[in-house]
């Protein structure tokens, strides 16, 4: 019988620390909609009139068994967009994802292809301007020593 | 003393409008060679004197305000809002930057402090300096008209004059906001000098890179104040506001790192045309982009444009802003079309792994980044101008975009130094990676060992996996820099027979650029190391009655008494907690509340005990109205004076990289005669 009461508070305080470390994540995900332009989680001043009603909204939706999807959804709905502290990952917000970084993949490619129009220029330069005359004095000298070490 | 403000900012207004317009006169005929009534050398001085006065008649304006701040003059509609009688002494000056107009002033008189001084210097070059002069007198005019047309600090409270004033806001009441605010300021308006001579070089088609030698001791002194400045802000984010961190990606925040990026990368880009004569345009447009990014930032934060918890009220000065930058930017298009042959590069990279290619990388990223941010502050309002749908972009879609970016950025900031200028053979390049390599992986596996795993439950753990990262790297880039200090100390230490440490003393003077530079990496690391301790935050509340305890890492709070306190200023409620550490009583510990009593606005007054591996952090959270028993927030934040060290030693070493080296020769002789 304790086996059993005690596997069931074990049980309990399993649900507990899940739906604590769900809640936690969840709230820093959330923007406090009092104006004060902190996420849910982090809101922490005196007297906040939006902290206590959506951290208790949030609860009742995790304790209701709502995926993330569905409990941003039901935020979203009451409060608008405004209260997902990051754009959704559909529609135009899905530019202010992939704008960073097909900007820096562009920037990053941009300079190696730069630099290395450089380097080709410059080893085309140099090729352009050897002197013929110089390097058929070094093709006499190559030619001398071989005949000089035989 | 408000007529007399009034009265300092026209004069003031009007000497700069002379600055301005007889400097580009007087430039104008000594750049055509036309004849004039006046001789235009003696034009320009007069225009440099008029800058010298305008500083004075800008310092009476400030010196006004502040006088009328300690006499309680409430007559006056600023002083009334933003102070009253209880005030603590040192508050009253903060009161200086506190609102709207008074910031503005305070804009004007370091513009004009960093004028005067120029001003003063102009002997080291007279034509550079009278141009770079005549530019930054345009600024000042700009500054003045709105002080005295549309956010005049000196209007009269209209009506029945209160006995007293509404307060300084509370959150401004805290040591750090004495000097935060002036910090980020010196660096906001600093970056106005070196613009000012990189578009006057390019006006007068400068010959040389003169310029750029001057230009880089006030872009560093510029950047350690905003470094400064804003490390400080996060210090008072931290102590002030209460919710355990330092940096939330708030708009403000990101507007006053936006310049630091870009003065950053001209930092590094500008040795480039020192050593090289390569990047003259990047360079020139680097430093146009940092001047036109801090008065986005004070658009931003002006204009109402973006929801912060510094934004100042809405005003009509965000129009002035974007004409002004209108302006300036149409200025240097102008002025770049028309001079840009002269900015031609005289060498180019020649390998893809060497110094210079990681300086391009260097800038790349750190522009890449300052996109980001960019982008991330804006983009509510452009989705909102394209969709109809305002958005917010918080910390979490900065945590994912711009750290990769960051890490990025952290290994470039080792490998640059690793390669040699021009080419490198692969053997070089290779013998160099080795030891910070060993100390990437051998991090990574202490890392892994200690319990830093980057996953849990199966999942990607994206906090622990950035902070697996950064302190590979930072290990990495640790054991490149300290290489190179003891191959430098080894070679001077057989050179001379000097011992160890007198070498590394040697090294640095013989190359403070070089060294100080350096040492402001490890600074860098240092502090991303103390940033990558944020993944391990935890943290507890609890209602504590008398003599209950919570439990947090290693520490026991108990809470031993709750009382109350009040004077002139504020009342406030505070608990004492002892801190035990297995079974040991360790100190006491008095997170407060405060309600301050002109504003009756409430402020919490975080308890914190720092050490090394991390910092305590307690927060009074308020009473329970039903049972009257105090709440408590602890934190456990790994790592954070770890950030704060690490700004230490870059401040510490752009001053040293500031100091001129020492001559090899001269070292050795005053070494001797010692």
């Amino acid at each position: 019988m304790q086996a059993v009461a005690l596997a069931v508070a074990v049980c309990f305080s399993v649900g507990a620390t899940d739906s604590g470390v769900r809640l936690n994540d969840l709230s820093h995900r959330l923007m406090c909609q009092c104006g004060c332009a902190q996420l849910l989680g982090e809101c922490d001043h005196m007297g906040c009139p939006s902290r206590e009603p959506e951290m208790a909204e949030l609860k009742a939706a995790i304790a209701a068994g709502l995926s993330d999807k569905e409990i941003f959804a039901a935020f979203s709905a009451k409060y608008g967009a405004v209260v997902l502290a990051a754009p959704t990952t559909h529609g135009f917000d899905l530019v202010a994802w992939i704008a960073p970084f097909a900007v820096f993949a562009a920037a990053l490619l941009g300079t190696i292809l730069l630099v290395r129009r450089w380097t080709i220029g410059k080893s085309e330069a140099a090729a352009q301007t050897a002197d013929p005359a110089m390097d058929e004095l070094r093709e006499k000298i190559r030619r001398e020593t071989d005949n000089s070490g035989q | 003393m408000a007529a007399f403000g009034s009265f300092a900012l026209l004069i003031a207004l009007a000497l700069a409008a002379w600055n301005l317009l007889a400097g580009a006169v007087a430039l104008r005929l000594i750049a055509t060679g036309q004849k004039a009534a006046i001789s235009p050398e003696r034009l320009a001085d007069t225009a440099r004197r008029a800058g010298i006065a305008g500083f004075w008649a800008v310092t009476a304006a400030a010196f006004a305000l502040i006088w009328s701040v300690f006499t309680n003059d409430f007559s006056i509609a600023y002083i009334l809002e933003h102070s009253n009688r209880a005030l603590p002494a040192a508050y009253k000056f903060s009161a200086l930057w506190s609102g709207q107009e008074g910031s503005l002033l305070l804009w004007a008189w370091l513009l004009g402090a960093y004028g005067f001084v120029l001003r003063l210097t102009h002997k080291q070059d007279v034509k550079l300096y009278a141009y770079a002069g005549a530019i930054l007198a345009g600024i000042q005019v700009f500054f003045l008209a709105i002080l005295c047309f549309a956010a005049p600090p000196f209007a009269l409270f209209q009506g029945q004059i209160p006995e007293d004033g509404a307060g300084l806001n509370p959150l401004l009441q805290y040591p750090e906001m004495v000097i935060h605010p002036p910090m980020l300021y010196l660096g906001y308006v600093g970056f106005s000098v070196p613009f000012a001579f990189a578009l006057g070089a390019l006006m007068m088609r400068y010959p040389g890179e003169k310029w750029i030698k001057i230009t880089r001791v006030w872009t560093m002194v510029t950047w350690l104040f905003l470094t400064c400045g804003i490390f400080l802000g996060m210090h008072w984010a931290y102590a002030v506001l209460g919710w355990g961190g330092y940096w939330g990606w708030d708009p403000v925040e990101n507007a006053s790192f936006m310049p630091w990026l870009t003065g950053t990368a001209f930092l590094h880009s500008v040795m480039m045309q020192e050593k090289k004569g390569m990047m003259k345009s990047w360079n020139v447009w680097l430093i146009f982009t940092t001047f036109l990014l801090t008065l986005l930032g004070t658009l931003l934060t002006r204009a109402g444009l973006v929801s912060s918890v510094h934004a100042f009220a809405q005003s009509s000065i965000g129009t002035w802003f974007t004409v002004f930058m209108g302006i300036v930017l149409a200025v240097c298009i102008f002025t770049y079309i028309l001079q840009r042959d002269h900015l031609k590069s005289e060498q180019r990279v020649e390998s893809l792994v060497s110094r210079e290619s990681s300086f391009l990388f260097n800038n790349l990223v750190l522009l890449a980044a300052c996109f980001v941010i960019l982008w991330g502050t804006l983009f509510p309002i452009l989705s909102e101008y394209v969709v109809g749908n305002k958005v917010t972009v918080g910390a979490p879609w900065y945590n994912a975009v711009a750290i990769p970016i960051g890490l990025f950025l952290l290994f470039l900031t080792g490998v640059g130094p690793l390669l040699p200028w021009r080419a490198s053979s692969l053997r070089a390049i290779r013998r160099n990676f080795v030891l910070p390599s060993i100390a990437l992986w051998g991090t990574v596996i202490v890392c892994l060992s200690v319990g830093v795993r980057p996953w849990k439950d199966g999942a990607i753990d994206q906090g622990h996996f950035y902070a697996l990262v950064a302190f590979a790297l930072s290990a990495a880039v640790l054991t490149a820099i300290f290489s190179e200090f003891l191959r430098g100390a080894r070679v001077i230490s057989k050179q001379s027979r000097r011992n160890f440490f007198a070498a590394i003393y040697l090294l640095i003077r013989r190359n403070t650029r070089r060294y100080g530079g350096y040492m402001i990496h490890i600074g860098v690391v240092i502090v991303v190391i103390g940033l990558a301790g944020g993944a391990f935050n935890r943290n507890v509340e609890s209602e504590m009655a008398l003599n209950d305890k919570i439990t947090i890492g290693p520490y026991t709070l108990e809470q031993v008494g709750a009382t109350q306190d009040s004077n002139a200023n504020y009342n406030s409620e505070y608990a004492r907690l002892d801190v035990s550490k297995g079974g040991k009583k360790l100190f006491q510990m008095t997170p407060e509340k405060r309600v301050y009593l002109a504003s009756e606005q409430p402020q919490t007054m975080v308890a914190i005990h720092s050490t090394p591996e991390w910092d305590l952090y307690v927060v009074y959270e308020g009473t329970n109205p039903d049972t009257g028993q105090p709440i408590i927030k602890a934190f456990l934040n790994p790592l954070v004076s770890w950030i704060w060290a690490g700004v230490a030693l870059m401040a510490l070493a752009t001053v040293i990289a500031l100091v001129p080296s020492a001559k090899p020769g001269a070292q050795k002789g005053g070494n001797s005669g010692a």
